[in-house]
């Protein structure tokens, strides 16, 4: 309240005041000052946001018109539209492969990974003892560096020494694992980089979703226990309407982060074998670390920027209806 | 409406019947809890086994129990031949020349945005925020070619810049969190006893901001010293490499020589896992920040 009063109280001294005033006209000199200071505030900021985000991004896009093989962009050829051309029906990119797994990853995120995560915070909010350390626990493996984690489960996968076999054979499971590993195995690869992205995100969905499902009225709880309301009910009718804006969120992270997965797959398979597991930013560091081609590099960045700004909208539209959908419900 | 009426009228409430939890979902609910931090739990345990196993043990004598023989030399073969310390070291500097580029730079904007009152500051809020959705992926190959054209790449600068600015959107979302609970009237005291702005800046704004600064510090540090894209691509010189790439090339050559790798992947997760000790509840809590507004 006090922090409100004085706003509008420093607002009422007049459009040009800066901060408060001793005088509530302020000469051109005190004007051109503010100006200054202002731009000098700005200044560091600006200068890495324009320089490192805005100034690369438009270029990304310009050189993706660009027949660009080196980095010296003084022979450069334009070329129109035909890195687009060839990444959309060249065999040997295999664009459409990687943009597939990318999207069966989303897929298993979303339907897997979310609702593990929601069951997770729905859990953890009836406030069972341990709270904190159980939320501590499942939000730990968020933190570790992706890099360490991908070689930890390169060792898991490990076909003679790994411990999944391990305990598997302990489970008295024998000779499940495919021919060429785990991680060799051109149907089983995918899953298994789909396993340790599992195992590292539900955490952070988990935090997330646990965030909203604490701040859920006790009220409202208890209305819906008034009437008659098991468990399980309260939590499908009452608690996951109201936490649906983090549940979006969620989805929102889930697909584009598949969209953009590059550390963990780089780390476990690099996208082999036989491009089973490439995503589309595998593909993008490989052709500017192994084919040198930097225009066709930015046309799979630009590509992949545009359908991960597609799916949010995407997702924000299909969460509208299910929006008005849901107050519906919690009218009658 | 109707309910809420109800339960502000004190009515008896054991007239309702009130479902009580089952005994029966209770205990289902702890065991799912349980084998779920289980599952969390036990890859990170094998990592500090297995890094202090030599491969005897690791290659089926004693796959997953403590292991008998406590090998602390995996972790000195992972300092001298390994290389360690230098990618420790890099990754420190790295990641406190980020963060401090960071923090100033998002305090100064943010002290223009949220404290001075001007036209278009709400607008330059928003784009700022652009920030937080836009990916690494989308400037990674027209930084590297800006850098190999002035001759920066395998330089720390290459690194420290981008992953300032990348943390940039974030710094500044929590900073004006906190800047708004600071109220007003210290600026105003402040003029009226003779600061400008910068004095003002400096001596009243920056010591109160403390709590932000620490929040922040989290948030870039666990951006800064997991990050590989860039890392990647722009160091290939052994002398400048990061943990993460450092233990890719480390990998690379102890492919058949398990302890050193485990002592090397516990020596890059130890901070992280100090920090988490002391702080997971403001870590958990800059990360939920963070997702809110993203």
């Amino acid at each position: 309240m006090i922090c409100g009063l004085s706003q509008s109280s420093v607002r009422g001294t007049g459009k040009t005041a800066f901060l408060i005033h001793r005088k509530v006209t302020i000469g051109m000199k005190e004007k051109t000052f503010k100006k200054i200071s202002i731009f000098l505030f700005l200044l560091p900021a600006l200068l890495l946001f324009i320089g490192v985000l805005i100034y690369p991004i438009i270029m990304s896009v310009c050189y993706s018109f660009y027949d660009l093989r080196s980095v010296s962009t003084t022979g450069m050829q334009w070329c129109g539209l035909d890195n687009y051309k060839e990444l959309f029906t060249s065999g040997s990119i295999s664009f459409w492969r990687a943009l597939g797994n990318s999207l069966l990853l989303a897929a298993l995120s979303v339907f897997i990974q979310l609702p593990l995560a929601l069951g997770l915070a729905l859990m953890l909010g009836k406030g069972i003892k341990g709270e904190r350390a159980y939320l501590s626990i499942y939000f730990l493996p968020v933190l570790i560096s992706t890099v360490v984690i991908g070689q930890l489960w390169r060792k898991i996968y490990n076909p003679d020494y790994g411990i999944l076999n391990a305990v598997l054979s302990l489970l008295g499971i024998n000779n499940v694992m495919p021919s060429g590993g785990w991680l060799g195995n051109e149907a089983s690869a995918l899953w298994c980089v789909f396993i340790p992205t599992l195992w590292q995100y539900v955490g952070y969905h988990m935090l997330l979703m646990y965030a909203g499902v604490r701040s859920v009225s006790p009220e409202l709880r208890e209305a819906a226990k008034l009437d008659g309301a098991t468990d399980a009910q309260v939590d499908w009718y009452v608690v996951i309407p109201v936490i649906k804006p983090i549940i979006k969120v969620s989805v929102i992270f889930a697909v584009t982060g598949s969209l953009k997965s590059f550390d963990l797959i780089y780390v476990l398979t690099n996208g082999g074998p036989y491009h089973a597991t490439e995503v589309p930013s595998t593909l993008m560091i490989n052709m500017l670390f192994l084919r040198n081609r930097y225009g066709m590099g930015s046309t799979i960045a630009v590509m992949l920027i545009l359908l991960c700004f597609a799916f949010a909208l995407l997702i924000n539209w299909a969460f509208k209806e299910k929006d008005i959908y849901g107050k519906k419900e919690h009218v009658e | 409406m109707e309910k809420k009426s109800m339960l502000n009228s004190s009515v008896d409430l054991d007239q309702f019947q009130v479902q009580k939890t089952n005994k029966f979902v209770k205990v289902l609910i702890y065991i799912g809890l349980v084998v779920w931090a289980l599952i969390d739990l036990f890859p990170i345990y094998w990592m500090f086994t297995f890094s202090l196993k030599n491969n005897e043990e690791v290659y089926g004598m004693n796959v997953m129990g403590l292991p008998k023989q406590w090998l602390w030399s995996n972790y000195e073969r992972a300092m001298t031949t390994g290389n360690m310390p230098l990618y420790f070291m890099n990754s420190i500097i790295v990641t406190v020349c980020a963060i401090a580029l960071c923090l100033i730079a998002a305090l100064m904007a943010t002290y223009a945005i949220t404290r001075i009152i001007w036209k278009g500051s709400q607008l330059m809020n928003s784009f700022f925020m652009l920030g937080i959705t836009i990916p690494v992926h989308a400037s990674v190959v027209p930084i590297f070619i800006t850098l190999s054209r002035i001759h920066m790449v395998n330089s720390r600068i290459a690194l420290i810049v981008p992953y300032a600015a990348f943390s940039l959107a974030m710094a500044i979302l929590i900073c004006t969190g906190f800047m708004n609970d600071i109220p007003k009237d210290l600026d105003e005291a402040a003029y009226i006893d003779g600061c400008n702005v910068w004095k003002t800046f400096v001596m009243i704004i920056c010591p109160l901001m403390k709590p932000a600064l620490a929040t922040i510090t989290i948030y870039t540090f666990l951006q800064c010293w997991n990050e590989l894209m860039f890392a990647n691509v722009f160091i290939s010189k052994n002398a400048l490499k990061t943990l993460p790439v450092g233990i890719q090339a480390l990998s690379g050559q102890h492919t058949t020589d398990w302890g050193p790798i485990g002592a090397a992947l516990v020596i890059a997760t130890f901070p992280t896992l100090l920090a988490y000790v002391f702080m997971s509840k403001s870590i958990q809590e800059s990360f939920i920040a963070g997702a809110v507004k993203g």
